[in-house]
């Protein structure tokens, strides 16, 4: 990550539109062959950070340089980075091979050289057979990957993907998900994947970058990033955490500050019979919503606060017909994170 | 699952039943009937389009097969062909035909050429709200009338008008009245209609697209030629039909700017009024409908007419 020349380094980044400052002085460095996630919610800038990698927004201020050049000055299509377009920018008068050599099209590549890696391309994303269709008669999916192939044809240093799954449906969007891994290891070019979706992102990627309000609020792997979230938005936007205020961290943990506890590390049993764990605490059972796999529980602890419980679903599963129940929690010290050093951690 | 218990009794009785009057009964019985209403939408604009626009056709062409009593100057219902063969015969006719398709097709090429930047800016440089500025302004010059915008052409083209005091400097001319004149004055007065569909055209080329051209390495002059132009191509076809169409059928620009040339409008113009020769004027104004229908086939094969 600290290499000479990173694939892709970001100095300063901002950009401002009219009175909104949509990307607020981001330092990045992304290495070569990395699968690297920028994680937030809509608005917390970071499209915007894609769309300035590939050029199609100018920075306020700041740099970027792709593997030492300076690229900021320059034009979309003098940067060796391709972007896959969250909805697919595929060209509708075009046959989906057409679409696919346009890159080479332009580069002066001829025609029968770029038809011919045109098709190997639609090979490798096993369209092989769709080439003199037009992109309307493809379907969701089908069109994701001719703009993948059209996309990596041209062989860019980087691929920009701005929420390409996003679109798609559930089942789709997971195989797609592997497919996507496996296009990566087999180019083994950097990937920047922009998305919304935290699971999607903690699955995929070697490191993650999560963004709020145009700032990186926390840059790490996907463990880090999961078990150990340095401020209430991270713990909030990755996956689900009670967060306990200063008051209740007091009487739940034992000392003040603020801090964060993962759904699936909180045990729960009868009042009577509480789990073994470091700590305790008493409460009733307010909510069970059943979820396939695992059972979600909502518990109005005594010390005034609304925690949710997240239980795998064995023999002995917690019915609906123990709502408004007494129960018991209890948890282990080390699944507790503290969000206030950790944030201290991080600004070091 | 707590909502529906949590819920009062009896709330979704608190919207009453609808009550069974006329009207609604009128309404049951179209929702249940569609060829009713089907019929009901459609037989007013039909009968108007029925009447008006085919019916005037057909008198015209059966018009055109009568001919004019040379003493009485009144019509003859006998049936001829005459008047078809001296249209296209006659040298006069010839002659001023092709200057008037030239004429049209001069106005299409430039009003085409100075459409395309203009809707481009509008479409896909200018903000939202520059964009709706531009679009009145587009349109402004309709509100005018037709005249008095060609009387204002003819001011400004007249040897001691604004035209001849701009370029006089850089020891230019006015053209003066005569075709160029006409063509100038035609091509401004049909320009918005061939700005606002290409305009429309360039609306529906999403941005994301001009953004994939340049991100796959090409740049603006082979973005322009291989992703725009061919996706607003039916829109720049669908503009010239308008200021195409237009310039064949007109005479009143020609007599204003055009000094002593004629168009075929202007010999039409003369067969009904000064000649009285109403079936001569008919067969004359079947030159342009039968040239229109010919650019119509032309487009059609290029697929255009598909995409409007």
């Amino acid at each position: 990550m600290s290499a000479e020349n990173p694939a892709i380094r970001l100095t300063g980044l901002t950009k401002v539109f009219g009175t909104v400052t949509a990307v607020d002085h981001v330092d990045l460095d992304i290495a070569e062959g990395e699968f690297f996630s920028m994680l937030g919610p809509s608005g917390s800038g970071k499209t915007t950070v894609l769309r300035l990698i590939a050029g199609f927004e100018q920075p306020t201020a700041g740099t970027i340089s792709l593997f030492g050049q300076d690229v900021t000055e320059r034009a979309p299509f003098d940067r060796d980075v391709n972007t896959v377009f969250q909805d697919y920018a595929l060209f509708p008068h075009m046959t989906v091979l057409e679409n696919v050599a346009y890159g080479l099209r332009v580069r002066g590549v001829s025609r029968r050289d770029r038809l011919a890696r045109a098709r190997d391309a639609l090979e490798t994303v096993r369209l092989g057979g769709f080439g003199d269709r037009k992109p309307s008669q493809l379907s969701g999916g089908q069109r994701q990957r001719v703009a993948l192939a059209r996309a990596t044809v041209v062989r860019p240093k980087a691929l920009l993907l701005d929420e390409p799954l996003g679109a798609l449906d559930l089942k789709l969007r997971e195989q797609m998900q592997v497919e996507l891994k496996e296009l990566q290891r087999e180019l083994g070019i950097t990937f920047i994947f922009v998305t919304h979706d935290q699971e999607e992102a903690l699955t995929l990627s070697d490191r993650i970058a999560v963004f709020n309000e145009g700032k990186i609020e926390q840059l790490g792997t996907p463990a880090e990033i999961y078990d150990r979230p340095v401020s209430p938005f991270v713990a909030a936007f990755v996956g689900t955490s009670n967060v306990f205020d200063d008051e209740v961290s007091r009487r739940l943990v034992g000392h003040g500050g603020l801090h964060s506890l993962r759904p699936e590390k909180i045990s729960i049993g009868p009042e009577l019979s509480p789990p073994a764990t470091d700590r305790t605490a008493l409460g009733t059972l307010a909510e069970v919503i059943y979820v396939g796999s695992s059972t979600r529980l909502i518990v109005d602890l005594d010390v005034g606060k609304r925690i949710t419980v997240l239980e795998q679903n064995d023999a002995h599963r917690v019915g609906e017909d123990q709502r408004g129940s007494r129960v018991s929690v209890g948890f282990q010290d080390v699944d507790v994170v503290d969000l206030e050093s950790a944030t201290a951690t991080a600004q070091q | 699952m707590t909502v529906d218990a949590s819920a009062p009794p009896g709330n979704r009785m608190t919207v009453p039943p609808p009550r069974d009057t006329l009207g609604r009964r009128g309404s049951v019985f179209l929702s249940l009937h569609p060829r009713l209403r089907l019929t009901l939408l459609l037989s007013a604009p039909l009968f108007w389009l029925g009447l008006v626009y085919i019916a005037a056709l057909a008198a015209l062409l059966i018009t055109a097969l009568w001919t004019v009593d040379t003493f009485t100057g009144q019509i003859s219902q006998t049936w001829t062909l005459d008047n078809i063969i001296t249209v296209l015969t006659g040298s006069l006719y010839q002659t001023v035909t092709v200057r008037t398709v030239g004429v049209a097709l001069l106005v299409t090429i430039v009003d085409i050429v100075i459409a395309l930047p203009i809707a481009f800016y509008m479409a896909k440089v200018a903000s939202p709200r520059a964009q709706r500025i531009l679009v009145i302004a587009v349109l402004m010059p309709l509100w005018a009338s037709y005249l008095v915008k060609a009387y204002a052409w003819r001011s400004v083209l007249s040897q001691d008008g604004i035209l001849q005091w701009l370029l006089a400097p850089f020891g230019g001319e006015t053209p003066g009245y005569g075709l160029p004149a006409t063509i100038i004055t035609l091509s401004y007065l049909w320009l918005p209609y061939v700005i606002l569909p290409i305009y429309a055209g360039l609306e529906r080329v999403p941005d994301s697209l001009l953004e994939a051209s340049g991100d796959l390495g090409g740049k603006t002059g082979a973005t322009l030629r291989l992703v725009v132009l061919p996706m607003i191509w039916p829109a720049i076809i669908a503009g010239s039909i308008f200021s195409f169409a237009l310039s064949l059928g007109d005479y009143i620009t020609v007599n204003i700017v055009g000094g002593a040339n004629q168009l075929l409008g202007n010999l039409v113009y003369t067969n009904v009024g000064a000649a009285n020769n109403l079936p001569l004027a008919a067969a004359i104004a079947l030159i342009p409908i039968v040239i229109i229908f010919g650019y119509l086939a032309v487009v059609r094969r290029t697929g255009a007419l598909e995409n409007l």
